[in-house]
């Protein structure tokens, strides 16, 4: 499904991912893990679309196209999905409006016909019981306001809602307490398929205790320098980083 | 390009004005020469060259006279779901055949009423553009509404301009609203074709004690249009006063709005939004005088600033000594779309008491890319999501229009530029 080879990217002149590789089939899902200042984030971002950094070498095959020379936007019409670290807040943009205007430009996209506001309502309702989210929250301004779970919930909403192929969660745990990373979390393995994918980026194995990867990847300089099975993830939480980045910098000084 | 100085070109004015008001008339002329037109320096017109603009693009500094207006013209250009009251004016005059009314409001000529105190709320000698209106007004309109009425359906002040080579139109209104009484304007300019012309309008507003007005106004002119538009209210008491003012379209746009709070325990509120592209200046300055103890004023003015497109916001708040317990709050926020979009926003806070709570705040930013992206992620193209962040921001003023009719007229007036090209 997703294919990258040889990944550089560089922001401002500075190179953050130096020779990615990584094979993503349908039905799997994959864990990044990594050091602050690995380039985890930046993946995701670049996978996604985001215009400040600057793709030097390497290519993304999605579903057998070319990803990066897509738009942002035409990204998200394939299916590929990110589910950012930092939420927006936009003002005066409510959730229900925002997302009834994304989803027909996807279905639009797909060929299909738009959805009219009674059946647009009613997949409303049932990918919010997914994710327990109040209806109140989604008639208000996007993430205005939100605590940090509320925005967690309402990205992995906007994920149920859109339907993508590839998801990507970057840091989805981060700023959230014990029940929304197991609300979130369910919500996530509910929309797993054999036909879909997810790529969790975290810095915790936490996470990975509900959302359970087939593979773990362990990404440091901006490399993928070891991967495994969710077992690495333990070893990580147990022993922390330091020992893959010392095996890494003493072989780079051999 | 007019061959005409600037002395020249008020004197045809003069020269045409009527016999009524006579020494009205010649207080206002008198007025106007101790000021003259603003010079390139003058600090009120600093950013914008209103004489300049002036003498080169009109070349016919005479009055418009009415032209012709049928009902159809009229039923087309009342927003649609309007319910109310509509006085429709031809360049300036009154047309009372095409017009309605209701009860506990009274419309006459200002030809045809006794002892209205006209300039004494827009004072002649403030602003050089109100003397000129108050030397050369043809007719205008006093507006008043009984003691205790509340008038729940608005009041379309419906004014069609049209003029030739650039004539003067000169719409002079008062509008008087009784004690304990409740009234809500649109004043909505139309041009009836491209060609250009200068509108020098006076609007001067006495409210009751414990009365409660709305003032909105339109502006949607052709791009050939000059005007200088002066709005002054006296709010009395218990009184709350509100104004919206939204400008989509014009050459040079100057709005002079001045609110007085004269009362305790009144209330001024300033809205305003601007929606620029090309080559349109619209220069909004507002001023509010807090005479007295515990009033409170709010502001917010907005605006979008595309092209070579040029904005002007000048927001004055004086608070007077004896003025304690004032609480004054004024904002300007601008989103500029263009490196030659040029905004000049400056707030001016004079407060000579020490007990008050005054705050004040101007923005002027590009659109948030962060914002944009994230919409982009989502599927939504990257034209669709700048319109939505761009509503989103105008929302908020758009948000106090409380008439359905005409806030509706307006979003899709905006979201069909929003939407596209801006």
């Amino acid at each position: 499904m997703l294919s990258i080879k040889n990944l550089h990217a560089s922001i401002e002149g500075t190179p953050i991912l130096r020779g990615i590789n990584l094979e993503v089939k349908a039905g799997e899902v994959h864990a990044i893990m990594g050091p602050n200042g690995s380039g985890k984030s930046t993946l995701a971002s670049v996978l996604a679309g985001r215009e400040e950094y600057e793709v030097t070498e390497g290519e993304v095959l999605f579903q057998g196209k070319e990803l990066l020379a897509l738009s942002p936007e035409d990204r998200a019409r394939e299916g590929v999905f990110l589910a950012f670290q930092y939420p927006i807040e936009i003002p005066g943009v409510s959730t229900t409006n925002f997302l009834r205007t994304a989803l027909n430009q996807v279905r639009e996209y797909r060929g299909q016909e738009p959805l009219d506001a009674v059946k647009f309502l009613s997949l409303m309702k049932e990918k919010m019981a997914l994710v327990e989210i109040d209806q109140k929250l989604l008639s208000r301004s996007l993430n205005e306001g939100f605590s940090g779970g509320e925005k967690k919930r309402n990205e992995i909403f906007q994920m149920a809602m859109l339907n993508p192929v590839l998801s990507i969660l970057d840091e989805t745990d981060s700023g959230l307490d014990i029940d929304a990373l197991r609300i979130v979390s369910n919500g996530v393995n509910k929309l797993k398929s054999d036909t879909t994918a997810t790529i969790v980026v975290t810095h915790y194995q936490r996470l990975l205790d509900y959302i359970v990867p087939d593979f773990v990847h362990v990404l440091y300089k901006g490399r993928i320098v070891k991967s495994g099975t969710k077992e690495l993830a333990l070893e990580l939480e147990e022993k922390g980083y330091d020992w893959i980045k010392e095996e890494v910098d003493s072989t780079a000084t051999v | 390009m007019s061959t005409l100085t600037q002395q020249e070109l008020v004197l045809g004015l003069f020269e045409a004005a009527p016999a009524t008001f006579l020494s009205l008339r010649q207080l206002g002329k008198e007025s106007f020469y101790a000021q003259g037109m603003p010079a390139l320096k003058s600090e009120e017109y600093k950013f914008t060259p209103i004489a300049k603009k002036l003498e080169s693009c009109l070349t016919d500094f005479s009055p418009a006279k009415p032209v012709k207006i049928s009902a159809d013209q009229v039923k087309s250009a009342v927003f649609a779901g309007f319910e109310g009251v509509v006085l429709v004016f031809s360049n300036g005059q009154y047309l009372p055949e095409l017009s309605n009314s209701t009860e506990g409001l009274t419309v006459n000529l200002l030809s045809k009423t006794e002892n209205t105190p006209l300039g004494s709320i827009a004072k002649a000698d403030k602003d050089p553009f109100t003397a000129l209106n108050q030397a050369t007004f043809t007719d205008g309109l006093h507006v008043s509404i009984d003691n205790k009425k509340v008038i729940e359906s608005p009041i379309l002040l419906l004014q069609f301009h049209q003029a030739r080579g650039g004539q003067v139109i000169s719409p002079r209104i008062w509008i008087e609203a009784g004690d304990f009484s409740k009234a809500t304007f649109i004043d909505y300019q139309v041009s009836l074709d491209d060609a250009p012309y200068f509108v020098n309008k006076v609007v001067e507003i006495k409210g009751g004690v414990h009365a409660n007005i709305t003032y909105h106004s339109l502006q949607e002119e052709s791009n050939q249009v000059i005007e200088v538009s002066n709005v002054v209210t006296d709010i009395q008491q218990d009184s709350q006063f509100t104004s919206t003012q939204i400008t989509l379209s014009g050459d040079m746009v100057r709005n002079n709005l001045t609110l007085n709070l004269l009362g305790s325990n009144s209330v001024g509120n300033m809205y305003g939004l601007y929606l620029l592209k090309g080559k349109t200046h619209v220069d909004n300055h507002t001023n509010v005088d807090h005479t007295i103890p515990h009033a409170e004023s709010n502001e917010l003015y907005k605006g979008i600033l595309a092209d070579q497109s040029r904005g002007v916001f000048n927001g004055k708040i004086f608070v007077r000594q004896i003025a304690q317990k004032t609480n004054a709050f004024q904002q300007n926020n601008n989103i500029l779309l263009s490196d030659d979009a040029i905004i000049n926003t400056k707030p001016q806070l004079e407060i000579w008491a020490d007990d008050v709570k005054c705050s004040h705040g101007c923005t002027v930013g590009q659109l948030d890319e962060e914002a944009l992206f994230y919409l982009q992620a989502r599927g939504i193209d990257k034209i669709t999501a700048r319109g939505l962040l761009l509503y989103a921001f105008a929302g908020e003023v758009l948000d106090k229009i409380e008439e359905d009719s005409l806030r509706n007229y307006i979003v899709n007036q905006i979201q069909k530029r929003l939407g596209s090209n801006f």
